[in-house]
């Protein structure tokens, strides 16, 4: 079982993570339409390169926008959240061993210490937030059990993991337990809302060609985000 | 299938459908016959399936429902935090509901998408500023509105608007000769006053070719003649069109893309005809934002740009101020606190932020700004069509306290609202709320600062 949750289900699970998010990049740009949309992509292409490119950047770095700033603790907890979601697991020591062992590369790796905090750090910030969206009315009248599902896929490898690693009893169930939420986990994404992986630069990207070409672009200093 | 004969899918396209429903005082009948309307599923999830593209299903589908859309909202704030005016929970319990439901929804859901559509947003577009995946509420209320005019549900004021503009290329009943007679009215009413003032209709070469939204014709003519005389004191070479001199789209507002499309054509073909170097477009958010910004796409013009160089008023005016045309006398600027209300359609929608600054530095010596500003400015509460429509009057009006209290916040007595919808609300809020403003277009406040060469003044008076 551990053999082929760690050796053919990987390709699986990167198969579907990759092609899955290829096939919803390119149907999000094949459904994009000048006339429907009321945005000249091609025709002006400088100015949307432009606008796309200051629509993402603004908003990848936290309290880049007015947005951010206006929710400062919302922010915190995002930021820390995905940042944790990605990088742990790439820069982990253990993942980059595994990595050595059944293909002979391995990337730099995160002293363990860094990595298991930034597990907690994951995990203390998808519970500020599911408390969030129970405290807040304006967060509750829109959430529903797939917003809490999308959370749970996105958090249960690293509370596995941390499990794991710190060789709490029952270590075999909770590493496979790991390794089964991480293959759900990476699935997930391009079927989802987890989708976001990528869309979320595409409608960056959209709105900010948007804004670039169409919505005061070429006469503005560009949008304030 | 029953249509009433007022409350129908059928656009308006002759005067004896538009006679009927203006006899139809305040569309008594009208939204008595929608309630016998019945909704074409088929046609509806038709149109859906070719008009619903990535772009807006990504939004519907991504939405991480975090409500940072909540307090971008205008409504949400001024209903008291009320958790059902959130962006993202209006247009999921609209359009996304019509859509998960493939279209099978019954008279009372449409009804009450039509009551969300125009009395919970106003299309300002301010809450797709504040979401993190650009996911822009306005606009996809703006293509809800399309897919209820389509089956019929719209409120009774856009359903003559829109007809007006089938049938006037206007938005009100304002014909060519109407509009000509006005011109030639004004321009004599104040050529004693302005020597050698004219309105130079359908003259071929201009460097401008002027524009305006209906309403001035029809109920300030006053506005066209401070219009003339700017033009006239900066020595511009001038006309406006005998035909397709109109801006606004009411159609817009309805979600008619048809009537849109015929609109804009008629400007662009007065472009065409005239050949003018660029066009002015008077003091008018949506009119610049459907003829200037949209418009080229509803006549799909594959450049996205209007056939000619186009400029809202506010660019000519800080053009004018910049380059000397229009000079202000120091001594008339505005000395007490004066602010300046950003329009949705022409700044946050327009980019034309700095170009409203530029001007107040010429005229105003205690500007103050609202808080927020520029693109984050909020709507008047006005916006969308909602000043035109009875039916929802009362969730405008609670709309309009934001603002107010931004107003207030300024300390300002007097707000400069280059936008005909802005200037409306924003008199309407001081008839509601009486807090003491006064309001005005950019126009009339220029003609008493600038400085009028010698040789344009009336000849004085013979001393007796």
């Amino acid at each position: 079982m551990y053999e082929f949750l760690t050796g053919p289900m990987v390709w699986i699970s990167f198969g579907f993570f990759i092609i899955g998010l290829i096939v919803r990049g390119v149907r999000y740009i094949k459904g994009l339409d000048w006339k429907l949309d009321r945005v000249t992509y091609n025709e002006n292409i400088s100015y949307g390169v432009k606008g796309a490119l200051r629509s993402i950047l603004f908003w990848i770095f936290p309290y880049g926008t007015r947005s951010w700033r206006k929710n400062p603790w919302f922010t915190l907890w995002v930021f820390t959240m995905h940042f944790g979601l990605l990088f742990t697991p790439i820069f982990l020591l253990g993942h980059n061993i595994l990595l050595k062992e059944k293909w002979g590369i391995s990337l730099w790796t995160l002293p363990e210490s860094v990595a298991d905090g930034l597990t907690v750090i994951v995990i203390v910030s998808v519970v500020f937030l599911i408390l969030r969206r129970i405290a807040l009315p304006e967060v509750r009248i829109i959430t529903n059990w797939y917003d809490y599902l999308m959370l749970l896929i996105a958090v249960s490898p690293f509370i596995t993991g941390f499990l794991a690693y710190h060789r709490v009893p029952d270590y075999y169930f909770w590493l496979m337990a790991h390794i089964i939420c991480g293959h759900i986990f990476l699935i997930a994404i391009p079927f989802t809302k987890l989708s976001h992986f990528l869309l979320f630069f595409m409608t960056r990207a959209q709105i900010g060609m948007d804004y670039g070409i169409k919505r005061g672009g070429m006469k503005g200093k560009g949008m304030a985000w | 299938m029953p249509e009433g004969t007022l409350c129908n899918k059928i656009p308006v396209t002759t005067k004896e459908q538009l006679q009927a429903l203006l006899a139809d005082k305040s569309g008594k009948e009208y939204y008595q016959e929608m309630n016998e309307l019945e909704v074409d599923r088929k046609a509806l999830w038709g149109t859906i399936q070719k008009s619903l593209k990535s772009r807006t299903k990504t939004w519907l589908d991504i939405c991480s429902h975090c409500g940072l859309c909540a307090e971008s909202c205008f409504y949400y704030l001024a209903n008291k935090r009320d958790p059902e005016q959130v962006p993202s929970y209006k247009i999921q319990k609209t359009l996304g509901e019509i859509i998960r439901r493939k279209g099978d929804v019954d008279n009372a859901f449409m009804q009450k998408s039509m009551d969300w559509a125009y009395s919970k947003c106003t299309c300002c577009t301010r809450c797709g500023v504040y979401c993190p995946f650009g996911i822009d509420t306005g606009i996809m209320f703006s293509y809800l509105r399309g897919l209820l005019y389509g089956q019929g549900f719209v409120p009774w004021e856009m359903k003559i608007g829109s007809g007006m503009h089938r049938i006037f290329r206007a938005q009100m009943d304002i014909t060519s000769e109407d509009w000509v007679d006005t011109c030639e009215w004004m321009a004599e009413e104040y050529e004693e006053d302005w020597p050698g003032l004219e309105i130079p209709v359908d003259k071929n070469d201009a460097d401008i070719i002027y524009t305006v939204n209906a309403r001035e014709p029809k109920h300030y003519p006053e506005d066209i003649a401070e219009a003339a005389i700017l033009f006239h004191v900066a020595g511009e070479n001038w006309t406006v069109p005998s035909e397709g001199w109109e801006e606004t789209s009411l159609a817009m507002f309805a979600g008619d893309w048809e009537a849109c499309k015929l609109q804009v054509e008629s400007v662009y073909d007065a472009m065409e005809r005239l050949k003018p170097k660029r066009m002015v477009v008077t003091e008018c958010g949506h009119a610049y934002r459907a003829t200037v910004i949209e418009g080229p796409y509803w006549a799909g013009l594959k450049s996205g740009k209007t056939p000619i160089d186009s400029l809202h008023y506010v660019e000519w005016v800080a053009e004018a101020l910049r380059t000397g045309k229009l000079k202000i006398d120091p001594a008339k600027k505005i000395k007490e606190p004066v602010t300046y209300q950003d329009s949705c359609n022409y700044i946050r929608n327009g980019g034309l932020a700095d170009v409203a600054r530029e001007i107040m530095s010429y005229i105003a010596e205690d500007f103050r700004e609202m808080t927020p500003n520029r693109e984050h400015n909020f709507c008047c509460g006005g916006g969308g069509g909602l000043n035109g429509i009875g039916r929802y009057r009362e969730q405008r009006n609670i709309g309009m306290k934001i603002k107010r209290d931004q107003v207030l916040a300024t300390g300002a007595k007097l707000v400069i609202a280059p936008c005909h919808n802005c200037w409306d609300a924003i008199r309407d809020m001081e008839e509601i709320y009486k807090i003491g403003i006064r309001w005005s277009f950019l126009k009339p406040l220029l003609i008493n600062m600038i400085e009028v060469p010698e040789h344009l003044k009336p000849p004085e008076e013979p001393e007796e």
